[in-house]
């Protein structure tokens, strides 16, 4: 099965150049090997900021596009994985690696298969 | 007939099920399927005579019956790939077949921390007890309706959400058999709870979670934590008819009447203690079954080995450094050495912001004040206590001791 593993964090999460960003990438990239070394196909990035998104809709045919994420919250998606897995505990498992679990969480989400 | 077939029911249902969702991988397509195969059975058992595997007999007809469900109901692709693959596994036989134990499985896929504890509860009450939704519904005082919506989803996330029908490898075993513990001990205290209050329900969830846990302790036979478990709840469950008095008023430990505690219960607890005891390894159920197993050998509250309760405490600190086992050990320090120094335990600034809403916190309080002389502090606290219980018995009991009090204090003033 696919899981997306999508990563939520806050203000709280060391930004670049700050203290301990070096140590996260440096277990990111570790992370990444040891998905690899489980042999989980996987797919991931990381997303620039909300203060960066633009929210499009199309509403009677017209296209609205206004700055900024869709609503104001204090967590947001901040990067994802999209893994295979036998089953749902493997999938678990690799959320629980992800390095910015210790800040935020990860949520996971079957794929819906059509 | 109908009797031995109410019987097979009774007993292997749980088996039954089981081995049907391993096959079949479809909690509802499985219920279906073992009410077909009971209504073949009533109809064929009196004329060909009950067969030799009557367990087995079920396995293979259901077997068959969600074959014939699913045939039915082949209209999309994926179903008809599905009915092709059980008829190639499907060994006819003489019409039965060796039943593995899937129970191990069922129960773990239940109790997987994805599902909320209420939908744990109500699944493995369900699966393995067999008990319907409206009992489990009135044994947990909530709602059928909603409780039946919770079981519906929690039975599609267990099939889209990919939950393995499974028994966890060695790394994830400890973890998850806490929380197969967790919901078995869960449903013991909702029995002995529940029976304190009017006697509504129909079910005995305490002996419900006796058969659970048996279950466990014969599947996992090496493992030390589900037979302490079984002794701790035996232990407790002896005590049935003692912890309340005449009125329904709860009682402590140290009041009960412990002839009233029932023996062949202790002696069972004993026997499972010593079988946790003997796989060498140690756990936070087998330390509290052991500081349970100190309460029963003591044939007076004054002869109670308190020393051994505080090294047992000691030990359960590095499983469990919660606040409420701390307040427990201080508890024990009391009744071991004086109840000045419990006092200086419990009143550590750290605990008792912790436990501040716990009504808990506040008797055990009082009742080392009460101990120690100081009376109206000991009211005091009595009073915040109930002010932060809801349990009619448990205010009862309060104001019994505030009542003690002011007599108290009356004859000293």
């Amino acid at each position: 099965m696919r899981y997306m593993l999508i990563i939520h964090n806050d203000e709280t999460h060391p930004l670049p150049g700050a203290p301990g960003w070096d140590e996260l990438m440096a277990d990111y990239a570790e992370f990444s090997k040891e998905l690899a070394s489980r042999g989980h196909p996987f797919t991931g990035d990381p997303l620039q900021g909300p203060d960066m998104a633009t929210t499009v809709r199309v509403r009677g045919g017209e296209t609205l596009t206004v700055d900024g994420p869709f609503a104001e919250t204090k967590e947001w998606m901040s990067g994802y994985y999209l893994i295979e897995c036998d089953d749902l505990d493997q999938a678990l498992s690799a959320a629980a690696m992800v390095p910015s679990a210790r800040f935020g969480s990860v949520e996971v989400r079957p794929i819906a298969e059509m | 007939m109908d009797e031995t077939l109410a019987s097979v029911y009774r007993a292997d249902r749980g088996r039954v099920l089981a081995r049907l969702i391993g096959v079949l991988r479809d909690f509802d397509l499985a219920e279906d399927a073992i009410q077909d195969a009971m209504v073949a059975a009533a109809s064929t058992w009196p004329v060909r005579g009950v067969p030799e595997n009557p367990a087995g007999w079920l396995v293979t007809t259901a077997r068959r019956k969600a074959i014939d469900r699913l045939r039915s109901a082949a209209a999309d692709e994926r179903r008809h790939r599905r009915w092709g693959e059980l008829s190639i596994t499907w060994d006819t036989g003489d019409g039965s077949e060796p039943i593995v134990d899937d129970r191990l499985r069922l129960i773990f896929t239940c109790c997987h921390p994805a599902l909320t504890l209420e939908a744990q509860v109500a699944l493995t009450l369900r699966s393995l007890g067999g008990l319907s939704t409206e009992e489990v519904a009135r044994a947990f005082l909530i709602s059928e309706t909603a409780l039946a919506q919770r079981i519906v989803r929690a039975k599609r996330k267990i099939r889209q959400a990919g939950i393995a029908y499974r028994v966890p490898p060695p790394a994830e075993l400890p973890d998850r058999l806490a929380a197969v513990l967790a919901v078995i001990y869960l449903i013991f205290n909702a029995g002995y709870l529940s029976a304190s209050g009017p006697d509504l329900v129909n079910v005995d969830l305490c002996d419900e979670a006796l058969r659970l846990v048996g279950v466990v302790v014969d599947l996992l036979p090496d493992e030390p934590e589900p037979m302490a478990l079984a002794a701790m709840m035996h232990f407790q469950d002896s005590r049935r008819e003692a912890r309340v008095d005449g009125d329904g008023v709860p009682t402590t430990l140290e009041e009960q009447d412990r002839s009233r505690w029932d023996a062949a219960k202790v002696a069972t607890g004993v026997m499972f203690l010593y079988r946790a005891q003997q796989t060498g390894r140690t756990g936070p159920y087998l330390l509290k079954a052991s500081i349970s197993a100190v309460h029963v050998g003591a044939p007076r509250s004054d002869l109670t080995d308190w020393a051994s309760i505080v090294d047992l405490y000691d030990l359960l600190l590095h499983w469990e450094p919660t606040a409420v086992v701390r307040l427990n050990r201080a508890v024990a320090v009391v009744m071991a050495d004086s109840p000045a120094a419990g006092l200086t335990l419990v009143d550590d600034p750290g605990l008792a912001e912790e436990l501040a809403g716990y009504h808990l916190y506040q008797v055990t309080r009082a009742d080392l004040l009460r101990r120690s002389g100081r009376l109206d502090e000991a009211a005091a606290a009595y009073r915040r206590a109930r002010g932060q219980t809801n349990n009619a018995a448990e205010q009862r009991f309060i104001d019994r001791r505030l009542k003690a009090l002011a007599a108290a204090d009356h004859q000293i003033g």
